[in-house]
């Protein structure tokens, strides 16, 4: 870990702030998605209009300010070669979202939940190298335990990129989801700090 | 058909009152044991007021059929005891949480917890109609893993050391009941 290294640029993608005025039509469009909607979760898919979208984000955005147990970033192409420029550039192409949720800090655990929501950019890496940067987020800046991720078990690509990144299966609640005129159950992964430096090469 | 739904073997489930309720509850969250059996966040004392304004919350969200809140009181003599609640529903997988909490700490131990669970879920099952009820429990209260099992919930995995208290780390244990587990469990003590 250096102090220099960037914490929000990666290889290919970087994570940026909420850009609700600029990307509020794209996202829109991304909840009429309902494939994309199911994969990311349990809630019943609800299309929604720019406006909501603005709305929604500034609410997030404001929520995150007062209780301070949340963090999320967008999950953009980088543009330039050069990090420190990258800051500077224009927004790259939006992909999707990256966050942590349920923060405790006294437990010193969370949720983290990713979507790629551009059907066209999965299957290319970005959803791993966007988990790779919020897992040292998580471990490297925020100082937290453990994580714990959420996917229904329909969703195998989560499932393969979470165990990928080192995430163990813990929990299965049977049955907990209605879809496709069948029920599936909904897998809870974890990974714990150590788990996480060991897989970096940084064991105490 | 059962004719009262809302009364078990020993408590009945009543409706919240804020007026008179805020105070059993201000008085229950003095007790940091209660707490932290109940609670994944830090232990902390707040006025009565404050707790008559969750109770008035909970209402709203209980008749925006977000929630099923109650409060628990005893058959024989109607003192009020604790809280027991069905939310986070998702009406379209027929899913729930349970939160249970009995406050006052002579009725700790004695099946009370059980009659009430078992209650909420006949509640959750007969009247809600739903597929399935979920909970999480702390690794450490054994005695509500105790009772939730004898209501029929199975262990369906566990967040390893999600929480820290007293100097270590603790498993946060998932545990489920399905309709048809329910079902059965009737079936074979009647």
């Amino acid at each position: 870990m250096i102090i220099q290294e960037s914490l929000f640029v990666g290889r290919r993608i970087y994570l940026a702030p909420l850009d609700p005025e600029n990307d509020a039509e794209l996202e829109a469009r991304w909840t009429h998605d309902i494939e994309y909607l199911r994969l990311l979760g349990a809630d019943p898919a609800r299309p929604v209009s720019p406006a909501r979208i603005k709305k929604r984000y500034s609410e997030l955005e404001q929520e995150m300010d007062d209780k301070d147990n949340q963090f999320y970033f967008n999950i953009r192409l980088r543009q330039a070669e050069d990090e420190r420029a990258e800051v500077e550039a224009p927004y790259g192409r939006l992909l999707g979202f990256v966050r942590l949720h349920w923060i405790s800090w006294s437990n010193g655990s969370a949720f983290v939940s990713l979507g790629i929501a551009d059907a066209q950019e999965r299957g290319k890496g970005y959803g791993s190298e966007a988990l790779g940067l919020i897992l040292r987020y998580a471990y490297a800046e925020l100082n937290l335990f453990s994580l714990s991720v959420s996917i229904p078990e329909y969703n195998q690509v989560a499932l393969h990129v979470f165990k990928t990144a080192g995430f163990r299966e813990e929990v299965r609640q049977r049955q907990a989801l209605h879809r496709y005129g069948r029920r599936w159950d909904i897998l809870y992964l974890g990974l714990l700090h150590e788990e996480w430096q060991e897989q970096q090469g940084l064991a105490a | 058909m059962k004719q009262d739904l809302l009364s078990g073997e020993m408590v009945r489930l009543v409706a919240p009152n804020p007026e008179t309720d805020a105070e059993y509850l201000a008085r229950w969250a003095r007790d940091s044991e209660y707490l932290r059996l109940l609670d994944f966040d830090p232990a902390r004392q707040w006025s009565i007021k404050k707790h008559k304004e969750w109770l008035e919350k909970d209402l709203v969200e209980t008749e925006k059929s977000d929630n099923f809140f109650f409060m628990v009181r005893t058959l024989a003599d109607d003192r009020l005891i604790g809280l027991v609640g069905l939310d986070g529903i998702l009406w379209n997988h027929g899913t729930a949480w349970v939160g249970i909490g009995i406050g006052e700490r002579e009725y700790w131990g004695k099946g009370y917890g059980t009659d009430a669970m078992q209650t909420i879920l006949r509640y959750g099952f007969d009247e809600l109609n739903l597929h399935r009820v979920s909970l999480s429990v702390f690794e450490y209260n054994q005695r509500a893993i105790r009772s939730y099992e004898k209501a029929g919930f199975v262990i369906e995995g566990r967040i390893r050391q999600c929480l820290r208290r007293d100097g270590r780390r603790w498993d946060l244990i998932f545990m489920g009941i399905l309709r048809e587990e329910w079902e059965r469990n009737l079936t074979d003590t009647t």
